[in-house]
């Protein structure tokens, strides 16, 4: 009689037959069918808009605050020092200043919700306009400064992960260290200094050559308000090469600070999955180490990748405001920091709210991307 | 060696390091100093702690360790080069010594580490710990109030702090403290989570002890590797932004040696004078770098489970 | 004839606080039997698995005078010899498949990866062969299973998809690294019911890791008990109660039998001249 046959085995439930799981976690597995799928979706994008809301509420709320904390009167500010009693009233009711704090709070969720972040003191503008007009110069440095420090960064890490402990790796390492070490702007007037200044290799602050700024301005239409893209679409190549001769070296120092970062926590999430039993499972198979580090253990590395992907762009958008001032590149940073010396309460406030507002905007995408990447969470109700 | 082990370090070293210790004194002592030897067999990890050492050190003796005084003007001898006499890193724009002025800067430097390490972390602590513990609505209105503090970048909160404060050092050191507390609360309720099933919290809540105890004598504890790790790295990305500010003119004034302050100032002579812009430079980046070296080592030894070994 | 033989492997880790020495001079030969080898955790029995494969890496030390596996040397034998080797003509099955599948990869994918890349098959042809594969192991919907996520199948789904996934490409050598520890005990019988049918009709050989002694009586011709590094002793299953190690007989006897006496169960006194044995 073989070891294996016993009388009266427990017979297995009829999902167990099916080899579906019967863990706790997932009573059973989730009904693949659209009309199921849509309503998860449904309900988790309900659940993501709400936080999206009270997050942003809550952003808001800051924002008001801070506004209110201001010690300068602003009515004065409007009115002038000479303004009788009755201007200075009339003007306060204008204003909505005597209203009750709630009101105030609410008329100012309003406004934003409506994209009325009031006129710059500077431009005499609407807010909104200016910063329509700055934010796509950073969205440019922001986005080529990341794409590179992933391009660079996630193969670094890899290869860090796969020879711990050797030269290339504290190579590496340091690299990396020193990059997010190092001062941001500090990195970006080095920069300046050696290869604008001292070798002439790049363009020099600005995003443009005045005479190419004159061309780009008169000739080439405006899609996206990014000079490289724009100018490529228009064919104007000489502008292009202008402009990229400019946004080397920001973007580079930009690239430099989110390489450093992508590449240690990749490191550090590939050390982790390389000693997982999977990676053990893909070598006895027979694989080739290369795809059993690039495919297998990278292909789980990504999950988590992917949120610190988007969190080293939304700190690109960050230092892009230290990046701007050093580079003179006309985006958010620089249009803020600008008001601020002016005390243009409106736009700095503002561009605040626009930061902040990018700022949760990307940590949702990067929840949301984890979540379709990661097939285990996908299947978690 | 065995002389070596008669002479009063042997014993001491003997003593802490013996297998059964007798009190509970012994015994801590004892641990710390095995953490110490791991931890010092790290050289990186020995130059990020020396590094930080020279900076408090600096910042205690800056009048006697300074050869000049940092705000002395010396119109004469202004904008000189490095390794020139009686001015190894060279002169500012006013003649002002760079040496002195970053010596003393260190000051500034540690006085805005400090504070915010003593604020931020412990303010985070408390949300987080009382969050994890109690769960529930509690726990919901704490964590919602972390997030949207999370969702604001650092610096620009800082720069709208600072817009509606006016510029200055301590509104510096309020706003970098403001965006620093939310990861130590998230930490600590991660924790917090953790702890708060285990049976030993179960068996002092059943011999009464209240919620207070509980959470500051024994949630806490638990939580406090990970944040002293947390706290180091974090103070290297404090500098940074503090200098930041002061690059931006919204931290400390002039003529104050604020190190991002002096990069500021040293712009305008970047291409002819590099040194004016290049040496606070590289004084964040060595104590920024120190921080780093130095949490990294900590949590190699404090916490092996993510050692980045 | 031999499948495998072993000659004085030993296979040492650098740590902090000196050499370990997880292997000491194990030395069997493995036929197209079903070999035991049974200890306690640190005995060596994982270890001596993984470096049969050519699976401790730096700065892991593995020397053997020679492991012949089929006539090839595996000790002098560089990773690209041992890398055809793997999966072809030896595998290995490991403990939980909550950890040993790729979780991000669906199951087919992770089955005819192997076959795709060395045999050049086409997707079809290596989807047909995956789901004869899933047919052996007993999986009643292969093309539900081929299709799923690892995370979605039970333990004992997912265990035979792995032995399904090991067998594929009809290796000789097989080593199960404690393949039933992380089931339940009913699950556990029908895997090795499965794995039993297997190994029989190809003919292979076996190398059972467990730390369960019993069940690697029944299960196995023969069994190794190792202990600390060493193999302590080499004994036919049906003649376990006749082992003389007093190791093996002091795990004997430590195991409560049903019917048996209900007295207190005698705690094993580990005599330190074992570790010389």
């Amino acid at each position: 009689m073989g070891p294996f046959e016993r009388r009266g085995t427990r017979p297995a439930s009829a999902k167990e037959e099916a080899g579906l799981s019967s863990n706790t976690t997932t009573t059973t597995l989730p009904p693949d069918d659209i009309s199921h799928r849509l309503w998860r979706l449904a309900r988790d994008a309900l659940r993501l808009l709400v936080m999206l809301a009270t997050t942003f509420l809550g952003l808001l709320a800051i924002t008001f605050f801070i506004g209110r904390v201001v010690p300068i009167d602003p009515v004065l500010a409007i009115v002038g020092e000479r303004a009788t009693q009755e201007q200075y009233e009339a003007a306060r009711h204008a204003l909505g200043l005597d209203r009750p704090l709630i009101v105030q709070f609410l008329i100012y969720v309003k406004d934003a919700a409506t994209g009325n972040f009031g006129t710059s003191l500077l431009t005499a503008k609407p807010v909104l306009d200016d910063i329509g007009r700055v934010f796509p110069a950073t969205l440019e440095l922001a986005t080529i400064a990341t794409v590179l420090g992933v391009l660079l960064g996630v193969p670094a890490g890899v290869i860090a992960a796969t020879r711990p402990g050797t030269l290339v790796d504290q190579i590496i390492r340091i690299v990396g260290l020193m990059g997010y070490s190092m001062p941001v702007f500090w990195l970006g007037l080095m920069g300046l200094l050696i290869f604008y200044g001292e070798l002439g290799w790049v363009g020099g602050p600005g995003r443009l050559d005045t005479f190419q700024e004159m061309m780009f301005e008169s000739e080439v239409p405006r899609h996206t308000g990014m000079i490289l893209i724009d100018s490529a679409l228009a064919g104007a190549w000489d502008i292009f090469r202008n402009a990229l001769s400019h946004i080397v070296l920001p973007a580079g120092v930009l690239a430099y600070y989110s390489m450093a970062y992508i590449s240690r926590m990749t490191r550090s999430f590939m050390m982790n999955e390389l000693s997982q039993e999977y990676v053990t499972t893909a070598r006895v198979k027979g694989l080739p180490e290369w795809r059993v580090v690039w495919v297998h253990a990278l292909g789980n590395t990504l999950v988590p990748l992917v949120t610190v992907i988007a969190l080293s762009y939304a700190n690109l958008l960050e230092g892009s405001v230290l990046t701007e001032t050093v580079f003179a590149w006309p985006g958010l940073g620089l249009y803020i920091t600008n008001a601020l010396m002016s005390a243009d309460m409106a736009a700095v406030m503002g561009g605040t709210i626009i930061v902040g507002a990018a700022f949760i905007l990307l940590n949702m995408a990067s929840d949301i991307l984890y979540r379709l990447i990661d097939p285990r969470a996908r299947a978690a109700a | 060696m065995s002389r070596f082990l008669r002479s009063p370090l042997g014993r001491l070293s003997a003593w802490l390091t013996a297998p059964d210790p007798t009190s509970r004194l012994q015994a801590r002592l004892g641990q710390a100093w095995l953490t110490w030897l791991r931890f010092s067999r790290n050289p990186l990890a020995m130059l990020g702690l020396g590094i930080i050492l020279a900076l408090v050190l600096m910042a205690l003796f800056a009048p006697l360790l300074a050869p000049h005084d940092p705000l002395e003007q010396d119109l004469a001898q202004r904008l000189l080069p490095p390794f020139s006499p009686g001015h190894w890193l060279g002169t500012d724009e006013f003649g002002r010594d760079i040496l002195s002025r970053i010596i003393h800067g260190a000051r500034i430097t540690l006085t805005i580490v400090a504070l915010v390490a003593v604020t931020a972390p412990v303010f985070g602590l408390l949300i987080g710990t009382v969050s994890g513990y109690f769960g529930g609505w509690v726990d919901t209105v704490l964590m919602r109030l972390t997030d949207i503090f999370l969702a604001f970048p650092r610096l620009i909160l800082a720069l709208a702090l600072v817009a509606a404060l006016g510029p200055g050092i301590e509104n510096a050191i309020l706003a970098i403290a403001l965006t620093a507390w939310p990861p130590y609360a998230r930490v600590a309720r991660a924790e917090t989570l953790t702890v708060r099933s285990a049976d030993y919290i179960a068996a002092i809540r059943l011999a009464g002890a209240s919620h207070g105890r509980i959470i500051l004598g024994h949630v806490t504890p638990m939580c406090l590797p990970s944040v002293i790790i947390r706290v180091t790295l974090d103070m290297a990305g404090v500098i940074l932004t503090a200098a930041g500010l002061g690059f931006l003119g919204l931290g400390a004034q002039p003529p104050l040696p604020e190190w991002g302050l002096m990069i500021s100032s040293g712009r305008k002579f970047l291409f002819d004078q590099w040194w004016v812009a290049t040496m606070p430079g590289l004084a964040i980046f060595i104590v920024s770098l120190g921080f780093n070296l130095l949490g990294d080592g900590l949590r190699d030894v404090l916490d092996p489970r993510s050692a980045s070994r | 004839m031999s499948l495998l033989e072993v000659d004085d492997l030993e296979v040492r880790f650098p740590t902090e606080t000196g050499m370990v020495e997880a292997v000491r001079g194990v030395s069997f030969r493995l036929g197209r039997e079903r070999l035991g080898v049974v200890g306690e955790s640190g005995s060596g029995k994982t270890i001596t698995g993984r470096a049969i494969l050519g699976l401790v890496r730096p700065p892991g030390q593995v020397r053997a005078r020679r492991m012949l596996f089929d006539g090839i040397d595996l000790a002098r034998l560089d990773e690209h010899g041992m890398r055809r080797l793997r999966g072809q003509r030896m595998a290995m099955i490991m403990q939980d498949p909550k950890y040993s599948l790729n979780p991000v990869m669906r199951v087919g994918r992770q089955l005819t990866e192997g076959l795709r890349l060395r045999e050049r098959m086409s997707r079809s042809e290596a989807r047909k062969r995956a789901l004869e594969a899933l047919e052996a192991v007993k999986i009643r919907d292969p093309e539900r299973v081929y299709d799923a996520y690892p995370h979605e199948l039970s333990g004992g789904m997912g265990q035979r998809v792995m032995i399904a996934m090991m067998l594929i490409p009809g290796p000789d050598l097989l080593i199960a690294d404690e393949p039933t520890s992380a089931l339940d005990v009913t699950v556990q019988a029908e895997v090795l019911k499965i794995l039993d049918a297997l190994v029989r009709e190809r003919g292979m050989g076996l190398i059972f890791i467990s730390h369960d002694l019993k069940l690697v009586s029944r299960f196995c011709d023969r069994v190794l008990v190792m202990y600390r590094g060493r193999v302590v002793e080499e004994i036919a299953a049906d003649r376990l109660d006749q082992a003389r190690h007093p190791y093996t007989r002091g795990l004997l006897e430590c195991l409560p039998r049903i019917g048996g006496p209900r007295g207190h169960l005698p705690v094993l006194t580990r005599d330190p001249a074992w570790e010389e044995a």
